[in-house]
């Protein structure tokens, strides 16, 4: 059953990098972020079944942190949309050298 | 430090000697309060220059009030002049009254004073086994030349009264002037070697800030500092002797230089090295060859001050150095001929120059030159009171000649300013029978005149022969007789110097005699309408002219030769005992010397032949009724325009010093490391590197994310695979 999980959560962790790298939407982009997160989650949690709770205490906070990050990442996409009519990151680069 | 418990046991210290240290605050004290009174009403135009060359007079008529004047003097009188009046003088007289006061405290004491009485103030610089406190040495030298500063110093001061009264500038020369003693002082009483030379760096300052005086001209401006300059290559000197000394005696005070150069070899390479050192530091302040340049330049600044600082004073603190250090010089015989040599080639080569030239300020200078020289040659055989004798008598008669000088030049100004004559007021030519409107001024010159030139009973003759008398004697049997001077035998040496120094006298008294006659002698060339307004000097600029002649009459007195007995005999040399007898008996050799009467008596013929020759000479070979006036006057030619021009020294020094210094200066340290590698390398390079690594690391930052995630991906999976095929 673990190697299951384990193989599962790789694999989602791939898509999730995959499509951060290939994506130009920024909100699919936060998707796949979130997707990886979920992916170390689903680790966390099948590997506590070998080293105790650790791994699911870890996971909550995994979670709540993901939370406020959404908030505060969804709110910088709108704030850019409404500033650039656009949420495509290659016409996003105002810290260009 | 060994200085403590001096003061507690020394007789002197419970007399109002312990209050000697008001003698140079109270001149401090002038500076201050005139240099305050200077600033205010500051917004006075540029200086006028009452001794006036061509363009003084210009720069004097520059002001817009000085068109409307009338037949008297332009008065640009200081709102406080009369203020600065008191305190200048005043403060002087004060210190004079108090040096005299500590004078007769050491003349009624009952037994000679052989430890001097050093005052400790505070501790200056402690720093590791070196401490050097401003502590004041009182004793017989140092009071000789304190009651020569503060004497001279009053009677100068209350002359610059008359002299400058009418200067826009006259707080300021006063504050200047002030100052001058102060650092003077400081110089003459200082117990170690760096006060003395806090003394020798502040007289410089005030030499530079009184020579370029009338700083509006620039020719003035530029002699102010040619003087500092060349001094400054002198003081490197004095730097360095002291560096020495602090190295191998660990000490700097005189008290325990003195007792550490005893002990040293006798004409080691170290004592010479030393004195040697020291020399060139003085004569750099002492304008002897080849520093001499800057003292004729320094006839730019106000007559007064050519008297006090550049003839009585601080030009004969090398003097006064060298009789400081007395025994180590002793030590040191190659160095002391090589001073005596020096000492008698400048008295030779300034002579020569003093012969031709026209300026009367610039013949009194070179002058000057050549009396140093004297004193050097006395003080460097070993006669150190002779020598401190000589500078004696010389600040006497010398200041004489200055301030007569001046006066003369005052009433030659007011005469060509009343005329508004472009003419110049200093030129011998334009002078002549001065005598009948002067009266006064010329009696003292000519007593002046006397004295240097060595006639008895006048001043000058006794110390001058005393010197040549010593270097004659010390031909055999002194250490520095048995010496050898870059491979010539002492002895031969110094009957050299004698010679030189009695070729010296027989220009002395040509020179001066010259001056006399055509400035005081023969027709009035001055023009008809302005001789009409030649006249004698007020009192208060007379007046002390007339004690300096009593001075220069009688000065000599103070130490009559042995040879005629008397109450008088050997008075300077019996007080100096205690301070210089130690230097001068080891410079005299185990065998002593010993000139027979009949050989002093010879000698002292013919000192007399010499100057008398001298004088007759000149008053038959010059026709002052010949001469022409200055604009009138031929070019001259062939030998008497190369000692006009100086012998051309000036412009040797501007070939082979000043230009290669300038040219290195400009090519290689300015444009070269200056601008080349400190500017363009160090500088300017730093930046543009900084500029370079900024510009690569901005193009990096390209500002897409995706970018950026590529790269980190990129960097998490090398450092992954580097661990893991670890």
């Amino acid at each position: 059953m673990l190697a299951e999980s384990l193989a599962l959560s790789a694999l989602l962790f791939t898509i999730g990098v995959i499509g951060v790298l290939t994506r130009r939407n920024a909100i699919i982009l936060f998707m796949c972020v979130e997707l990886m997160l979920n992916a170390v989650n689903l680790s966390f949690v099948a590997l506590s079944k070998l080293h105790g709770v650790g791994g699911q205490v870890f996971v909550i906070f995994v979670m709540s942190v993901a939370a406020a990050e959404a908030a505060v990442g969804l709110a910088i996409i709108i704030a850019i949309f409404r500033h650039r009519q656009s949420v495509n990151l290659e016409d996003i680069n105002l810290l260009k050298g | 430090m060994q200085t403590a418990p001096l003061v507690t046991g020394h007789p002197m210290s419970d007399t109002i000697a312990r209050f000697a240290w008001l003698i140079p605050l109270l001149p401090l004290v002038g500076f201050a309060l005139n240099g305050l009174l200077s600033l205010h009403a500051a917004a006075h135009p540029g200086p006028a220059d009452p001794s006036g060359s061509d363009d003084d007079h210009d720069v004097a008529h520059a002001a817009p009030a000085a068109h409307d004047h009338d037949d008297a003097h332009q008065v640009a009188r200081h709102p406080s002049a009369g203020l600065v009046s008191l305190i200048g003088p005043g403060v002087l007289a004060l210190s004079f009254a108090m040096t005299l006061a500590v004078l007769y405290q050491f003349g009624i004491a009952d037994q000679a004073m052989h430890e001097p009485y050093v005052l400790t103030l505070f501790q200056w610089m402690p720093a590791g086994k070196l401490s050097i406190d401003v502590a004041f040495q009182i004793d017989q030298l140092s009071l000789v030349m304190m009651s020569i500063v503060t004497g001279i110093g009053t009677l100068i001061h209350i002359f610059s009264v008359g002299y400058m009264r009418d200067d826009p500038g006259y707080p300021r020369y006063f504050a200047y002037l002030n100052l001058f003693i102060f650092f003077m002082l400081l110089l003459v009483m200082g117990a170690n070697y760096p006060l003395m030379f806090v003394g020798w760096e502040g007289v410089g300052l005030c030499s530079y800030l009184l020579i370029g005086f009338w700083f509006s001209d620039k020719s003035n401006a530029d002699a102010g500092k040619k003087a500092f300059i060349v001094n400054r290559i002198g003081d490197f000197g004095f730097l360095v002797a002291m560096f020495l000394m602090f190295a191998n005696f660990g000490t700097l005070s005189f008290a325990g230089v003195e007792s550490a150069a005893a002990i040293v070899p006798m004409g080691g390479a170290l004592v010479t090295a030393i004195c040697l050192f020291l020399f060139l530091g003085a004569t750099g302040k002492s304008a002897q060859i080849p520093l001499f340049v800057w003292l004729p330049d320094a006839m730019a600044g106000p007559t007064p001050v050519s008297a006090l600082i550049h003839a009585a004073t601080m030009v004969t603190a090398g003097v006064y150095l060298i009789a400081r250090s007395a025994v180590l010089f002793s030590m040191a015989p190659v160095a002391q001929l090589t001073v005596a040599v020096v000492g008698a080639l400048t008295a030779v080569f300034a002579a020569t120059i003093g012969l031709k030239q026209w300026d009367i300020k610039k013949v009194l200078a070179y002058s000057t030159v050549s009396q140093l020289g004297y004193m050097f040659v006395g003080v460097g055989v070993g006669a150190y009171s002779a020598g401190v004798f000589h500078l004696m008598t010389h600040a006497f008669f010398k200041a004489l000649l200055f301030l007569g000088s001046g006066s003369v030049i005052y009433a030659m100004h007011k005469a060509y300013h009343a005329t508004h004559s472009p003419e110049d007021a200093q030129d011998m030519r334009n002078m002549g029978g001065l005598r009948k409107r002067m009266p006064v001024t010329f009696v003292l010159m000519w007593i002046a005149t006397f004295s240097i030139a060595g006639i008895p009973p006048f001043s000058g003759f006794f110390s001058k022969d005393e010197i040549l008398g010593a270097v004659f004697a010390r031909t055999h049997g002194s250490t520095l007789a048995e010496a050898q001077w870059l491979g010539i035998p002492g002895s031969l040496v110094l009957y050299g110097v004698y010679v030189l120094g009695l070729a010296a006298a027989l220009m002395t008294a040509i020179y001066m005699t010259r001056l006399m006659l055509y400035t005081f002698h023969g027709p009035s060339r001055t023009g008809e309408k302005e001789a009409t307004h030649l006249k004698e000097a007020p009192w208060i600029m007379t007046g002390p002219l007339v004690v300096l002649g009593v001075l220069s009459a009688v000065g000599g007195f103070a130490n009559v030769p042995a040879l005629y007995g008397g109450m008088g005999s050997q008075l300077l040399h019996s007080w100096l005992e205690p301070v210089l007898g130690r230097g001068t008996e080891i410079s005299l050799g185990t065998e002593g010397v010993h000139l027979s009467h009949a050989t002093e008596y010879l000698l002292i013929g013919v000192a007399i032949a010499i100057a008398v020759i001298g004088i007759v000479f000149a008053w038959l070979r010059l026709k002052p009724d010949a001469l022409v006036p200055a604009k009138s006057a031929p070019v001259e030619e062939g030998l008497e325009r190369t000692l006009l021009h100086k012998w051309y020294v000036d412009e040797a020094y501007a070939r082979t010093v000043v230009q290669p210094t300038l040219g290195i200066s400009r090519t290689l340290l300015w444009k070269g490391i200056d601008a080349g590698i400190i500017d363009g390398l160090l500088v300017n390079g730093s930046a543009l590197l900084v500029r370079t690594v900024g510009w690569v690391g901005s193009q990096l930052q390209s500002g897409r994310v995706g970018t950026y995630a590529w790269v980190l991906l990129m960097g998490v999976l090398s450092v992954l695979s580097a661990f893991s095929f670890r």
